[in-house]
């Protein structure tokens, strides 16, 4: 049961990721999906077309109609300046059938608008507009007559650190700012009539050096630019800033004489930022990387060159080629160069190296350079390969950026010997052996020990490269699992040449939980270099532990289905207070009956007693009220019955409220007239 | 000496009776109903006695409308007495009134500790 340890895989899978590539295939089938066919606004429209320009691929024409009309809608004098300034840009590509009369409104509106203009982003567009329109239209009059003055109130948002502001009443100051102002001072210098004054355009390159002063840096070497402030309407990130001062510093550098002091690793840097996003899921993303890339790969500065390996993991048992390739950031050819491989050692023996000094050669068919064959003594491990590309004509150190010295890790795989495997059960004392075995690891045969609390088991082996050096694996462990599926883990060592682990088990007892039984024996050997990693049972041991003494731990539980939880659960059984007993029914009417004796007994006694209505009252008034008096109370004590039986307290409070009052008129009526006579009787 | 005490007892019981006789009818009715709540009272609790006091509230309100009952008679009885020297100047139809007063109070309590 050979079965190939997962982590060591996935790290090789990892591994054949091709390090740092240009813009490869995958990213124009990405721009296709990305790029919706009908933009919504023309900002969208012209991000989508150039693209599709800068990377070759043939957009559908029924689209460009429909974004041609909105083109036209948008050149209009009364159109907003952004939409003017994108309408402009789209007919670039596009190349709309534009009315040649309508551009000199435009340009008449632009030029007054960057006369007047305060805020930066107004005058980015109006000479964007400006500079796009001359392209497109010779006839127009674009030329700016107040160059130095549209130069000086570009000129006085920027700010010390190279950043500028968006405009004089907002303090804050922004890279992506200073990407516009700069692409607009190379708009102005474009559009001048006249010769521009050197001493100024000086005086950018200083604020362009001071800009890339502020640079950030990751620790692989890629450069960015970074927004220091928080908030203002917009959240820019790291792409759409960086892009924006590469925007403006390659378009200024094309306008320009003379040279930008720029190291040329920035330039690389900033490249290699744009080049490791790899392809970015959101249309503005993809957008500023291509366009960017697109201004990296021919501008004035340095233009960036790209090494890239499409392997970087290399077998001993397959032997491959050391592959490299030499690329612009588009993926488009380079001048004529030399790929050197300056040095290259093992990470573990930093000194001795294997290769030093030797230059690749050149496959015309393919464009790769390439080792012809490694050097003999590579083993099995990891060795950096450090490059260095060299061109040809000596001039042209000044307009590329090579990269001086880059550094690769190169991995080299192989299959690895199990060699001397042995495993035996020793008595502990005198360390003699009882029963050992030799193993055959490549077989499939088990080995049957038994060993009690007294013995230890004892496992050695060794490991070696192809070129029989020793080989120490990031994981070599063996696993004791019980009939119980507890399992314990332990790691085997290695001393010198050997890997050997001794298991005593009168140690071991208490952390197998006392457990005896059979444990399966498995041994993990794995290493990312190991191409042949293995988790392979070895065998069983019968083991004789003592019993557990009470306290002892007991062993982990099962784990629980995880499935489980999903299932029916227990039936839960609700424990009801016991009723009360109620008496029988029976006695319960025998004690009604009594109950009711005294009442009786009470109504015989007044009979007996001579009762007599003889009081009541003859005369028609006292009578009525007497008799609605009796009706009274009984019709509280009514009242007092269905409060028991259904009505609740507040209406009952209500209605005695108004039987009483009734009542106690009444009552207070006929009870006086009955004391009048009665006093009369007294007296008389 | 037992016949003695029982004969004295029978004269006793004689005297008290004869004595009793001489009571206005109005107050006997009163005590009449007095004995009738009391009774009805003891033949509640005797009936608790047997079966267990479950529902103790409806017990309590049986025992206590009998109780109250019995009290506000004997408040009547007191009031209306004429040989009561404090309650001269007492209306009986008042004391009668404040009687009725009292009993419905008392058994709209009652009703609704029935539960």
């Amino acid at each position: 049961m050979a079965t190939h340890v997962a982590a060591a895989t996935t790290f090789l899978l990892l591994l054949l990721l091709p390090f740092s590539t240009s813009v490869s295939h995958s990213h124009r089938s990405a721009a296709v999906h990305l790029f919706a066919p009908a933009s919504a606004s023309l900002e969208d429209a012209y991000e989508a077309l150039r693209v599709f320009e800068i990377l070759g691929i043939e957009e559908k024409t029924h689209s460009s109609t429909a974004t041609c009309e909105k083109v036209l809608e948008n050149l209009g004098s009364s159109s907003p300046l952004k939409d003017l300034f994108y309408a402009l840009k789209v007919n670039k590509i596009l190349k709309c059938n534009v009315n040649g009369e309508g551009f000199e409104d435009i340009a008449s509106r632009l030029k007054a608008n960057v006369h007047d203009a305060s805020i930066l982003l107004d005058i980015y567009y109006s000479i964007g507009g400006l500079v796009l329109m001359k392209d497109q239209d010779s006839n127009v009059d674009v030329l700016l007559a107040d160059v130095d003055g549209v130069f000086q109130s570009i000129k006085a948002l920027s700010q010390s650190d190279g950043r500028w502001r968006y405009s004089s009443d907002n303090p804050e100051s922004s890279t992506y700012a200073a990407g516009l102002a700069l692409e607009a001072l190379a708009g102005v210098i474009s559009l001048a009539s006249s010769e521009i004054d050197q001493s100024k355009v000086n005086i950018v390159k200083n604020d362009i050096v001071k800009l890339f002063d502020g640079i950030e840096k990751y620790d692989d070497e890629t450069f960015y630019f970074d927004e220091k402030f928080v908030g203002g309407n917009e959240q820019r990130g790291f792409l759409s800033t960086t892009s924006s001062v590469v925007r403006g510093v390659t378009a200024f550098a094309a306008v320009t004489s003379g040279k930008i002091n720029l190291p040329e690793d920035k330039i690389l840097g900033l490249a290699k930022f744009f080049l490791g996003v790899g392809i970015p899921g959101d249309a503005k993303d993809f957008f500023n990387q291509v366009e960017s890339l697109a201004f990296l790969e021919s501008n004035r500065i340095s233009i960036p060159l790209i090494l890239s390996l499409p392997e970087t993991v290399y077998s001993l048992t397959k032997k491959g080629q050391l592959k490299v390739k030499v690329n612009t950031v588009l993926g488009s050819a380079v001048p004529p160069l030399t790929v050197k491989v300056v040095r290259a050692f093992s990470t573990g023996a930093k000194d001795s190296a294997i290769i030093d000094s030797k230059e690749l050669q050149y496959d015309q068919e393919s464009g790769f350079h390439f080792l012809d064959a490694f050097p003999k003594n590579v083993d099995v491990e990891t060795y950096v390969f450090v490059f260095e590309i060299v061109l040809h004509d000596c001039g042209s150190e000044n307009v590329y950026a090579t990269g001086g010295q880059i550094h690769v890790p190169i991995f080299v795989t192989g299959i690895i010997e199990v060699g001397n495997a042995e495993i035996s059960v020793l008595n502990s004392n005198i360390g003699s052996a009882e029963t050992q075995k030799k193993l055959d690891l490549a077989g499939n045969d088990v080995v049957s020990l038994s060993a009690n609390h007294l013995q230890k088991l004892k496992l050695s082996f060794q490991l070696t490269t192809p070129h029989g050096h020793v080989f120490k694996p990031h994981q070599a462990f063996i696993k004791l699992r019980h009939e119980t599926k507890v399992e314990h883990v332990f790691v085997v060592g290695n001393t010198g040449k050997k890997f050997e682990i001794i298991l005593d088990f009168l140690g071991l007892v208490e952390k197998l939980f006392y457990l005896s039984g059979r444990y399966d024996i498995e041994l993990t050997v794995g290493d990312a270099t190991m191409e042949n990693s293995f988790l392979q049972l070895l065998g069983h041991v019968e083991l004789d532990l003592p019993e557990a003494p009470e306290k002892a731990a007991h062993p982990p539980p099962p784990p629980v289905d995880p499935y489980s939880r999903y299932g029916p659960k227990a039936e839960i059984t609700h424990i009801f207070r016991a009723p009360e007993k109620r008496p029988d029914q029976k006695l319960s009417l025998a004690f009604l009956g009594l109950i009711l004796l005294p009442f009786i007994g009470f109504l015989v006694g007044l009979l007996r007693l001579g009762v007599n209505l003889k009081n009541f009252p003859g005369s028609t008034v006292p009578a009525t009220f007497a008799i609605l008096f009796h009706v009274g109370i009984g019709a509280v004590l009514l009242l007092y019955v269905l409060f028991w039986l259904k009505l609740d307290l507040f209406t009952t409070l209500k209605t005695v409220g108004l039987l009483g009052a009734f009542l106690m008129f009444v009552g207070h009526r006929i009870l006086s007239h009955i004391a009048l006579t009665s006093a009369k009787l007294k007296s008389a | 000496m037992a016949r003695s005490s029982s004969k004295d007892a029978q004269d006793l019981f004689r005297a008290l009776w004869s004595a009793y006789a001489a009571t206005p009818t109005n107050l006997k009715i009163i005590d009449l109903y007095v004995l009738f709540a009391v009774f009805t009272a003891l033949i509640q609790v005797v009936y608790m006695a047997l079966v267990g006091s479950f529902p103790f509230n409806s017990f309590l309100s049986g025992v206590l409308s009998c109780v109250g009952t019995a009290v506000l008679a004997v408040c009547l009885r007191i009031q209306v007495n004429k040989e009561n020297k404090e309650f001269k100047d007492l209306a009986p139809e008042r004391a009668f009134a404040d009687f009725v007063l009292c009993n419905l109070v008392l058994h709209l309590v009652i009703m609704n500790f029935l539960g």
